[in-house]
């Protein structure tokens, strides 16, 4: 028999443009309330570790060495697992694995970023590299630009516009003001975003996350122990991952990521559910017309009215499917290695009841979409309580 | 070593493709093609994904096609210097262009589906790359 998989326990750190603190201390705040959040959970029960984090941003190498042995977790197993902005959703799905395979019992997932030692212009070097660096980098093809090439191509193939861009924003402000773990907690209108400075047109600064630092931890576990140490396990029910092409000219589409569809597909099919029966989603709003193309990836509307659906407030709680109602990447803060942790952290938290303010009301299945660079992976978690 | 001198900024010395260099200075744009399966390739590459062969040749592409997406940054990578207009095409082969829009250009109305004209460009400092240029 396999044994099922629940998170256990979740924390992080509350998302700042600078911490002031170096990597090992903000991971050992992330871990810490994990721990504490599960029930009579101590260091020496977690079997092994996965360290998530996208290369570049620190001098420190290997920062699996580093982070265990701050956290105490010697001599049980760690390394380092990258996927860019995904790095802990795969983090997440390499701990599922080993938990179903019986190799381990209890795994923590640590994501981290510190992004504020860099300057912005450095960062957007570091992601463009991120991209093909033979045929695309060399012209200077940045984050913004790539997502900004979407959302043109997107408005041009369904008429979606700038305003419906900027409400993407004007949510996930609002949100943002109910999550103290928030970077930005404060209400935008859609005037203020579209007099923005333009970044890569048609996005202004608004339409874009902000580089931050933080981290995440989630605690997963096995069905036999999952009970023993949770009085609220939350099961992962289903998981999707996929790749697509790293350089935008290879694509077949420019107004979708077809990681996200396809780990879509593989994920509903395990979890055995359709879109519609998802109570709360997490969606990787980088950008906000990445949350548009979600909405469409996801199968919560259909193609091309993802524009509408934010129109009529749909993904607002009380909608048809509440989206991202901790402030997402937009507001709370995009540290891209602890981004994955962070959105099942949401999940859980709203799957258990303990969401606050941001409550979903009866939500019984939620779902976490992390796309990792211009679309390369793109990971998708079912989780019901 | 050559490649090195291609596009704005180079992360690459050495490829298979270096070639691509020398005949951009000799003004052709050239993609390769598979002598297995008769794939075109572009941006070339010297392997076939699809058939697993290595057995390449290079072949003239006519550069005309279609805008797809663009987007004008004004806000630039370190190292980089805005504003510039990103683009992607479609040409005529089939295949796939990501590169700049030539500056004169850059200031007009760009419409998606519009016929553009991948060239040569030289820059400074002996360097050179491919540009779009509306027809
Ligand atoms: C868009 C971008 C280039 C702007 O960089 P910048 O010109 O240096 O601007 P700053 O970061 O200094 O921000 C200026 C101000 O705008 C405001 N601001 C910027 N982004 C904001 C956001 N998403 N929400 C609210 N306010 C924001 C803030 O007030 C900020 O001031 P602060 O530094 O006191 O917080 C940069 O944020 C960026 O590169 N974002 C994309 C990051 C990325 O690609 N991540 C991976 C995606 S998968
Ligand atoms: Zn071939």
């Amino acid at each position: 028999m396999h044994s099922k998989v629940a998170v256990v326990g979740v924390g992080q750190t509350t998302f700042t443009r600078s911490c002031g603190i170096s990597i090992r201390e903000l991971c050992f705040e992330a871990f810490r309330e994990a721990i504490d959040d599960a029930r009579n959970l101590s260091t020496e029960d977690i079997d092994g570790s996965i360290i998530c984090s996208a290369p570049e941003y620190d001098k420190q190498r290997s920062p699996a060495g580093l982070i265990t042995e701050y956290l105490g977790l010697n001599p049980k197993p760690t390394f380092l697992a990258e996927a860019i902005c995904a790095s802990s959703s795969v983090g997440a799905r390499i701990a599922w694995s080993f938990i179903r395979s019986g190799l381990h019992k209890i795994v923590a997932v640590i994501g981290f970023q510190k992004m504020s030692e860099l300057t912005s212009a450095e960062s957007q070097e570091r992601m463009l590299r991120g991209g093909d660096i033979m045929w695309e980098s060399p012209f200077g093809s940045m984050m913004p630009a790539y997502y900004a090439m979407f959302a043109r191509a997107h408005m041009n193939e369904y008429g979606t516009t700038e305003e419906q861009l900027a409400k993407i924003k004007v949510k996930s402000g609002m949100y943002s003001m109910m999550n103290p773990k928030a970077m930005y907690q404060k209400e935008t209108t859609v005037e203020k975003i579209m007099n923005s400075k333009i970044v890569a047109s048609p996005l202004k600064v608004f339409d874009c996350c902000a580089n931050a630092d933080g981290a995440s931890c989630i605690i997963l576990a096995s069905e036999e122990v999952a009970e023993k140490i949770s009085d609220t396990p939350v099961w992962i029910t289903g998981l999707g991952l996929a790749s697509a092409p790293l350089s935008l000219a290879s694509r077949k589409t420019v107004s979708s990521l077809s990681c996200a569809v396809e780990a879509r597909k593989q994920a509903y099919k395990m979890a055995g559910l359709k879109a519609r029966d998802v109570d709360v989603a997490e969606v990787h709003d980088c950008f906000t017309i990445a949350e548009i193309m979600a909405y469409e990836d996801l199968g919560f509307c259909k193609r091309g009215e993802g524009g509408k659906l934010i129109d009529n407030e749909e993904t607002y709680i009380g909608g048809k499917i509440p989206v991202n109602v901790d402030g997402g990447l937009l507001s709370k803060g995009h540290p891209v290695g602890a981004t994955g942790g962070s959105q099942i952290r949401t999940i859980v938290q709203q799957l258990r009841g303990e969401a606050g303010k941001t409550q979903v009301a009866d939500a019984e299945t939620g779902l976490v979409h992390n796309i990792g660079g211009i679309g390369l992976y793109g990971s998708i978690m079912i989780f019901r309580r | 070593m050559g490649f090195e001198k291609f596009g704005i900024m180079s992360y690459t010395k050495e490829t298979k493709v270096e070639d691509f260099v020398k005949h951009l200075e000799d003004g052709r744009i050239m993609g390769t093609r598979c002598k297995k399966c008769g794939t075109i390739i572009f941006p070339p590459r010297a392997d076939c994904a699809k058939c697993l062969s290595s057995d390449i040749e290079w072949t003239p592409l006519s550069g005309r096609g279609k805008l797809i997406t663009h987007t004008t940054a004004h806000f630039a990578p370190a190292g980089f210097e805005a504003p510039y207009t990103l683009a992607l095409a479609e040409l005529g082969e089939g295949v796939r262009v990501f590169t700049r829009i030539c500056k004169d250009d850059e200031k007009d109305k760009l419409k998606i589906g519009m016929y553009v004209q991948l060239v040569t460009k030289r820059l400074g400092d002996e360097r050179i790359t491919y540009e779009l240029k509306k027809i």
